[in-house]
């Protein structure tokens, strides 16, 4: 390996392929076969960036020569950039020396579009039968479908493949028209039709015969821009559910927009990344997949922007006050989880501990609940109850000057206003 | 009744044992620490537990009657936390499941299951963290090795995860603080202990590397500082995730 020409190549395709925010390494099943390399299901994050994200895969792209030329990607066409592409074996090389050295937990795979889709989907797939076929490789390979590619290379990429994923860049097919102008919704949804299917039909044929050949079975996500056309709060999280509903997704990435450069249809340079709105969304993302809540009960017409103060779940609790407070010792599980301060683990933990005995104030803090939040929401075994006559307002100005924004300290403009 | 002052071994079978011996002797007020036995206070009896295999045997066989599989490894790694004073912890806990008539394992508000709790979660969190930060470096003869320095003593839980993983390599992670490895030679594994003198302590013997191991770390620092985005800086959540005790041995921290 020619080290310098190695080490620019991929410094300049792992810095294109770094806003794909999708990172997860889990959910998959692969065993390690025959005393061969690696297994996948463990999710481990095995180092997180100076701007916090976790580091699981070696996530690159095979080129960043591209000949679409989208307002938002670094790689667009008429971007000034230096140019660089890796060869199968390359990323091969660098995939198995990681992964020997415990760096990461696997692949994810990226690229330009070269020439047509499928010339590139037919390279990213070949690196994935490379590392499973020659190298008994079983670590994790996430693959970017390329939109447009053909069933047949969808097919394939199945079966090497621990996960897809199609990008919808944007989340309206508006909002894509005006800063992709070379892509279309429909080249994105067909892959992910056939996809779902594929995925669909893989499980029937598993029940049937243990030894049927896995087909992407940590299933597909996608990943939506957010902030860099004026889609509001419901639009994203009504896209979403669409998604999550229609094609059966396991997850919706939402990446705030980093303005990389000038154009005058995105937002000015200088412009902050929406970080916060990114977490809000991630938040109710969680409320509508394991919480129970419709997406209508976190966002309508009325507000169909989240909060940004305070998180989705507090928001919804305080324009429901008829609904609190719950009595923790004896509510379902389902009426807990809507609780603020609340979350999934603290939840089943009450309803385990609660056999063996009422639970107070100090045994729900000590289980992990944020007594702090909660403690407006919800009767236990105490006389004492926080909310007395208190309004909706009056509790989020309480919870408001009680607890401190992690975000307040990164957000410049935030701060200015005191 | 004074307070009993039981001082054993630190192994798990040693804690089994001391708790024969509450039962045996009726105990009621017991302090539950590790040893060398030292001169106590003056009020306290102190009493030397010698662990005996077959006396643990028995106790863990009525840990499995009142405990589930999973209950039962949960107070293992409880125990490899091996933590200042929290020994009468494990005692309370196994004294809670003996008392009992059924498995109290769910007792969340109760102060001894609630700790057990808070302990397995610190080990596991570590646990799981040595999956992720181990950095292998490739030795000339092809064994792959990595030094380590975790809180707690989590080598033994993290023998399956690795083995599972990393079939096809002859590797080694050692830690550094309790002087004591795993090593897996392709077919097995085994604990090991090393005298680390200066002269030969690997990772100050570049010599010892592969020609390409330092192309691959220094790829790997490549890569890092390339994925990073700039303006996205969150200096505070990073650290959380990777608190600076384990930076040096973290090639890409280095």
């Amino acid at each position: 390996m020619n080290m310098d020409r190695i080490t620019r190549k991929l410094g300049i395709l792992a810095d294109a392929a770094k806003y794909d925010v999708s990172c997860a390494s889990s959910g998959s099943k692969r065993q390690n076969k025959d005393k061969g390399l690696g297994n996948a299901s463990n999710g481990i994050c095995h180092s997180y960036t100076e701007d916090g994200r976790c580091v699981s895969l070696l996530k690159i792209l095979l080129t960043n020569h591209c000949i679409f030329d989208c307002a938002y990607c670094v790689s667009r066409k008429s971007n000034d950039i230096e140019r660089a592409a890796f060869t199968v074996q390359e990323v091969v090389d660098l995939t198995i020396n990681f992964y020997r050295r415990n760096y990461i937990e696997g692949l994810f795979l990226s690229s330009g579009i070269f020439k047509n889709a499928d010339f590139t989907m037919e390279r990213l797939v070949r690196v994935a039968k490379k590392l499973r076929t020659e190298h008994n490789f079983n670590g994790y390979i996430h693959l970017k479908s390329i939109p447009g590619a053909s069933d047949e290379l969808m097919q394939e990429a199945g079966l090497y493949a621990d996960r897809l994923s199609v990008n919808l860049e944007m989340p309206t097919v508006a909002g894509l028209k005006l800063l992709a102008p070379d892509k279309d919704q429909k080249d994105m949804i067909k892959p992910m039709a056939y996809l779902k299917h594929a995925i669909i039909q893989n499980k029937d044929e598993k029940k049937l015969f243990k030894k049927a050949p896995m087909f992407a079975p940590a299933g597909q996500s996608t990943q939506m821009i957010i902030g860099a056309t004026p889609e509001n709060d419901s639009e994203v999280l009504r896209s979403a559910n669409y998604f999550y509903r229609n094609f059966n997704l396991k997850r919706v990435y939402y990446s705030g927009y980093v303005p990389v450069l000038a154009d005058n249809r995105l937002p000015a340079l200088n412009t902050s990344v929406p970080m916060v709105r990114e977490n809000r969304l991630y938040q109710a993302d969680w409320l509508m997949r394991f919480y129970g809540f419709r997406v209508d009960e976190i966002v309508d017409n009325t507000s169909p922007h989240l909060d940004l103060e305070i998180d989705p779940k507090l928001s919804w609790a305080i324009r429901n006050m008829q609904a609190f407070p719950i009595d923790v010792n004896k509510a379902d599980l389902q009426l807990i989880l809507r609780v603020p301060g609340i979350g999934l683990l603290s939840a089943q933990k009450i309803v385990s501990a609660r056999k063996f005995g009422k639970l107070n104030w100090e045994q729900l803090s000590k289980i992990g609940v944020s007594v702090n939040r909660a403690k407006y929401f919800i009767t236990c075994n105490s006389s004492q109850f926080e909310r007395r006559d208190l309004t909706g307002n009056n509790i989020r100005q309480f919870i408001l000057a009680s607890s401190q924004s992690k975000y307040l300290k990164n957000n410049q403009s935030q701060l200015s206003l005191f | 009744m004074p307070l009993t002052n039981l001082v054993y071994d630190g192994t798990f079978e040693g804690l089994l044992t001391a708790v024969f011996e509450v039962y045996e002797h009726k105990l009621d007020k017991v302090k539950l620490q590790k040893g060398p036995l030292e001169a106590g206070a003056l009020f306290e009896e102190v009493k030397e537990v010698i662990t005996d295999q077959a006396r643990a045997q028995r106790v863990l066989k009525g840990l499995k009657q009142r405990l589930s599989s999973i209950g039962v490894q949960r107070l293992y790694a409880a125990h490899l936390a091996d933590m200042e004073g929290e020994d009468t912890t494990l005692l309370g806990f196994i004294r809670y499941a003996f008392d009992t008539k059924d498995n109290i394992e769910e007792d969340y508000g109760n102060r001894y299951v609630m700790r057990v709790s808070g302990l397995v979660r610190m080990i596991r969190r570590e646990k799981h963290r040595m999956e992720a930060f181990v950095r292998f470096q490739k030795l000339q003869d092809g064994t792959f090795y990595s030094a380590i320095e975790p809180d707690f003593n989590v080598l033994p839980l993290l023998i399956r995860h690795f083995k599972s993983r990393y079939a096809d390599q002859k590797w080694m992670i050692y830690d550094l603080k309790r002087r004591y490895g795993i090593y897996y030679d392709l077919h097995d594994t085994e604990f090991i202990t090393m005298d680390f003198s200066e002269a030969n302590y690997p990772a100050n013997v570049s010599a010892a590397f592969t020609e390409d191991e330092t192309l691959y770390q220094d790829l790997w620092k490549t890569y890092f500082t390339n994925v990073n985005i700039k303006s996205r800086k969150n200096t505070k959540l990073h650290l959380r995730h990777i608190p600076k005790r384990y930076w040096k041995h973290l090639t890409e921290k280095i």
